[in-house]
């Protein structure tokens, strides 16, 4: 169609007017009426969902962190509390300005430039979701200081709530463990939100990780009313958190904590048993670290001290520290020749050594003892009874009645590990090794040294079987009803027998004539024990470098004739049992008497520098100032040095091990050892 | 007549009441709503929002007594004016390394674009009334009033506020559109529009303007980021309910989840304590208003009248009809704030000069009535 001119008047622009505002007023009234629908759909329709989310803006929920159950001793006394306490955490992920955060921190709690580096260290560490500790234990006006600024710190949580407190710091180190904050693999296996609140701690060793659950307790809830921007106008509801249980040990606290000091600057492992329950009264072990300051975290000061230190302080030495046994072991081996029929009072002559073939087997004592009958054997220590009788009765029947007293064998007790070692016999050498059973292999077993290896807590179970006669299992956490322990099937003349001989070591012409005890009326029976480390070549064993030194020993029990304690004292390259039976000497007369025992530790610790807490902390001291904020960052998993690594390389053993000279007999009126 | 026996006088009498009372009951809730978002005060918000609404409320008064010629006489001065103001405040901004909407006239801020948009609205009626019929549907009544719509648009654009600027645009169509311009050039403009969208949005776009159109489409796809406004807004209103849940009592606004919940989200904060029926409430009031804008519209005898009263009618529509889509998720977040509720004097300001010229339309046509 062409182009047709549209006439257009006035007239039609008005009737077009009036058209196109009826169609807007039409459309208006549409719209109109499709906001009102559109509110009528979020208002009915969804209204029960706003209302959720309106109240889930409003409502923050927050976990209060259940107070941790006490870990009490036999007499109720806590070795692990609580105490209250102000902190500061950060949540990373809701950080804003980290550098400035951090740096304001630092400002108001007063940090130093080791604890800031720490702080640092731990950030790049942590996952968003895990709160990261920045100080605990902290005074009124520093954390007031922190909340006041609260809404400038984003991501940061002030805290009044509780922190776990060991009264005896390094002494419970090892056996309690200590607490921290879930890592985030803890958080992966238990999907818990309570493992993310700021200030909860979970058992991160010892103790305190086998009894989680039982010291957890419930956590608590508050509800709040919060702001967009996180501040709290007010409180809504409260629930309490349910504290923990507690757990009670058979541990006599303030024994523990005498056995860890006394042990002082070496490096070992005491033990003392209730020789009618098997009670564990004491398993102290140091050197060690202190619990109280491992529930931050491990600082770059704390890591450097302990990676420097060549006596494995995380290692729990009573658990996971083998050793050869030396000659701790004769009297069980004494034993197992009584079970074979041996006549005590047969004996044979020591010259210095014992030829077997065309091979001479070394007594300790070079220039020989003469006679020697069982009890001689024993209280002297001599090496060629043990080597000639062994030879006879065969190494089946040793070993046998070496697992029969607890060596080679694993308690079935409340902790993450222990290492067993091993009672060597023919067949486990050809298993192991594919090799025949050899003399030396004996003449080695009889002495504690070759394969043989042993922890502490075999050892004083030993002691205890040997002294009771039955077969006594330790127990550690504390139960009132007294056990009903079988017998070893041993006479009880054998073990009487036996027990005079150990009494002699200590109190007659035996090798430990110092170590008995200064208190009437009870008599101590013991047994020494020299491992060496590195063969004689090396080193003499009794000086030169500490790690070729020897490994001191010594089990004793009391009273000899009615025995109630037993006790093992291990001291690592102490340079032969003379460093071990003071120990046990003290620890066995702090049961007694209480006073006694302290006056002569607290003249030992004048000597070192302090107790075991002030040691450490003066060290803290003198790494923080010579390495400051520069010490190397934490690398790795502190487990690397607690885990089984305590067991010495077992090489095969070609050949007769030299023992180790014993502290000799005090001949009548002469008092002293020979080294 | 039987003025004399009524006890009211008659210039009192006379007032378009009918109005008044409605958005006197509308301004009152608003400033009931900004008492309880400030926490159940007069200060800051509800006693100045009252204040100048009574202020702005006798000036818009006072203009309806404005004879219609001083009106046709006034347009293109009062648009030249303000051009002039927006250039300077262009200028401002260009010398203060910054921009800058308003100019500080010592006793008030003035935000010459706001008083663009009635302006738009006057100058358009205007160039249409003297437009022979002819003319008006071809390129000569198109160009012309592109220019006058399009000169400010692109100032404001350049300050730069997207809201003002659409609401320009969208009076002087309106006026285009009432004026009975070819309807085919606003389908081929919407068109045009349509294609154009989709294309723009792929190529011209920044990344970030990108991002809030697809959050407007789907606002829980960034709850904490740009769709946090609209979420929390309609959580504001769904939570309240049919009655809401009472003055006072809106944790959406007193907790600050809602953002502007004294300007743009005010509806959100009203809703959310006076549930549905606050927001029917609302919606009446709004409804009653603009009924009677059109319908004074549709009754002006004369071309400028009609254009004018529609023109305002719909400004203060689009005002009302952008912030509630807005606010109940179905418009992406743009600064319009909501009519008599929200704070603000220049918006007042504006709405308040729309609703007085609509009444002095409305006088136009009684007062020669009134006389015969």
């Amino acid at each position: 169609m062409p182009k047709r001119k549209r006439y257009v008047s006035q007239g039609t622009l008005g009737l077009s007017f009036n058209r196109r505002s009826l169609g807007l007023g039409i459309m208006q009234a549409g719209i109109g009426m499709m906001l009102a629908g559109r509110m009528g759909y979020l208002a009915v329709a969804q209204n029960r969902k706003y209302q959720l989310e309106a109240e889930s803006n409003r409502v923050n929920l927050t976990l209060i962190p259940p107070r941790r159950g006490w870990i009490l001793d036999r007499n109720g006394s806590p070795l692990a509390s609580n105490r209250a306490d102000f902190r500061v955490d950060i949540i990373p992920d809701r950080m804003v300005d980290k550098a400035h955060t951090i740096a304001q921190l630092g400002d108001l709690l007063q940090l130093g430039a080791v604890e800031l580096r720490d702080l640092e260290d731990k950030l790049d560490d942590a996952r968003g979701f895990a709160p990261t500790e920045v100080a605990s234990g902290l005074d009124w006006e520093r954390f007031a200081a922190v909340s006041v600024r609260l809404p400038n710190l984003p991501g940061v949580v002030t805290q009044r709530g509780y922190s776990r407190f060991y009264p005896t710091g390094p002494s419970v180190g090892h056996l309690i463990g200590y607490v921290g904050a879930a890592s985030a693999e803890d958080y992966e296996e238990e999907r818990n939100p309570l493992l993310i609140t700021p200030g909860f701690k979970i058992g991160k060793d010892g103790l305190e990780k086998q009894f989680e659950k039982r010291l957890r307790g419930k956590a608590g809830a508050r509800r709040v009313e919060v702001t967009a921007s996180g501040r709290i106008v007010r409180d809504l509801e409260t629930r309490d958190d349910v504290q923990g249980e507690s757990v009670r040990l058979t541990i006599d606290g303030p024994l523990q904590d005498y056995a860890a000091r006394r042990i002082g600057p070496e490096s070992g492992a005491a033990m003392v048993m209730d020789c009618h329950t098997g009670d564990i009264l004491c398993a102290s072990s140091m050197p060690s670290f202190d619990p109280n300051s491992f529930s931050d975290g491990i600082g770059r000061i704390e890591w450097k001290m302990l990676r420097d230190d060549d006596h494995v302080p995380l290692r729990n030495k009573v658990l996971r520290g083998l050793y050869p046994p030396g000659s701790t072991v004769k009297p069980m081996v004494a034993l197992a020749f009584l079970e074979a029929g041996l006549d005590p009072e047969e004996s044979t002559f020591c010259g210095g050594g014992l030829r077997v073939g065309n091979r001479v087997f070394h007594c300790w004592k070079r220039s020989g003892h003469g006679q020697v009958n069982m009890a001689k054997g024993i209280y002297q220590s001599c090496d060629v009874y043990f080597y000639h009788f062994a030879q006879k009765i065969g190494m089946e029947r040793i070993a046998t009645m070496a697992r029969h007293l607890g060596l080679g064998q694993e308690f079935p007790l409340p902790v993450p590990g222990q290492s067993y070692g091993t009672v060597p016999d023919p067949e486990w050498k050809k298993r192991k090794y594919g090799r025949d059973w050899q003399t030396f292999d004996t003449v080695n077993a009889t002495i504690g040294q070759g394969y043989m290896l042993v922890n502490p807590l075999q050892q004083v179970v030993m002691a205890s079987r040997i002294a009771s006669g039955k077969k006594l299992m330790p127990r550690l956490v504390f139960d009132p009803t007294p056990p009903n322990p079988e017998s070893l099937g041993v006479p009880q003349e054998h073990l009487d027998y036996i027990h005079a001989a150990m009494s002699e070591v200590v109190n007659g012409r035996g090798t430990a004539g110092r170590a008995r005890l200064p208190v009437e009326n009870v008599l101590m029976a013991g047994k020494t024990g020299t491992a060496q480390v590195v063969s004689l070549n090396i080193s003499s064993g009794k000086t030169g470098p500490w790690k070729y030194r020897d490994h001191g020993h010594f089990i004793c029990f009391a009273p000899f004739d009615k025995p109630r304690y037993a006790c093992a004292v291990v001291i690592e390259h102490g340079g032969g049992s003379a460093a071990a039976y003071p120990v046990a000497r003290d620890v066995m007369t702090f049961l007694y008497d209480r006073e006694k025992a302290m006056e002569s530790l607290t003249r030992l610790e004048e000597g070192w520098g302090g107790n075991a807490i002030e040691r450490l902390d003066a060290k803290y001291r003198a790494y923080a100032s010579a390495f400051g904020a520069s010490a190397p960052k934490v690398s790795g998993n502190t487990a690397d040095q607690s885990g089984t690594t305590g067991a010495p390389v077992q090489p095969i053993v070609r050949g007769a091990q030299t023992p180790r000279p014993e502290p000799e007999a005090p001949a009548p009126g002469q008092q002293g050892t020979e080294d | 007549m039987n003025t004399d026996r009524s006890i009211v006088p008659e210039t009192l009498a006379r007032q378009p009441w009918h109005i008044i009372v409605p958005l006197v009951a509308l301004v009152m809730l608003g400033s009931a709503v900004l008492y309880s978002a400030s926490g159940g005060s007069l200060r800051p918000w509800a006693l100045t929002h009252f204040l100048r609404f009574s202020m702005f409320l006798v000036m818009a008064l006072m203009m309806a007594r404005i004879p219609c010629e001083l009106f046709k006489l006034a347009a293109y001065p009062i648009y030249a004016l303000i051009m002039v103001l927006l250039v300077l405040v262009e200028l401002l901004g260009a010398m203060g390394g910054g921009s800058q909407r308003w100019l500080n006239l010592g006793f008030m801020t003035l935000q010459p674009s706001e008083l663009m948009k009635p302006a738009i609205v006057l100058v358009l009626a205007r160039f249409y009334d003297n437009l022979p019929a002819s003319i008006t549907v071809s390129w000569r009544g198109l160009v012309p009033a592109g220019a006058l719509i399009g000169l400010p648009a692109a100032l404001v654009l350049l300050q730069p506020d997207l809201g003002t600027a659409l609401a320009i645009c969208f009076g002087g169509a309106i006026i285009m559109f009432l004026a009975g311009l070819p309807l085919r050039w606003f389908i081929g403009a919407g068109a045009a529009g349509l294609i154009a969208a989709p294309v723009a949005f792929f190529t011209f776009l920044h990344d970030y303007q990108r991002r809030r159109v697809t959050t407007f489409l789907d606002p829980e796809s960034d709850p904490l980021g740009a769709g946090y406004h609209i979420t929390q807004s309609k959580i504001a209103i769904g939570s309240g309910g049919i009655f809401g849940k009472g003055f006072g009592n809106g944790s959406q606004s007193h907790l600050e989840y809602l953002p502007e919940a004294h300007t743009d989200f005010v509806f959100a904060t009203m809703a959310e304590e006076w549930g549905m029926m606050g927001g029917l409430f609302v919606l009446t009031v709004f409804a009653i208003l603009l009924s009677w804008g059109i319908n004074v519209s549709r009754r002006a005898t004369d071309r400028f009248s009609q254009l004018l009263a529609a023109g305002m009618t719909l400004t203060i529509f689009f005002y009302v009809s952008i912030n509630l889509m807005m606010v109940m998720g179905l418009a992406p977040v743009v600064g319009i704030p909501l009519p008599f509720m929200s704070h603000g004097g220049s918006s007042m300001m504006t709405i308040m000069i729309c609703v007085g010229t609509i009444m002095a339309v409305d006088r136009w046509r009684q007062r020669p009535v009134g006389l015969t």
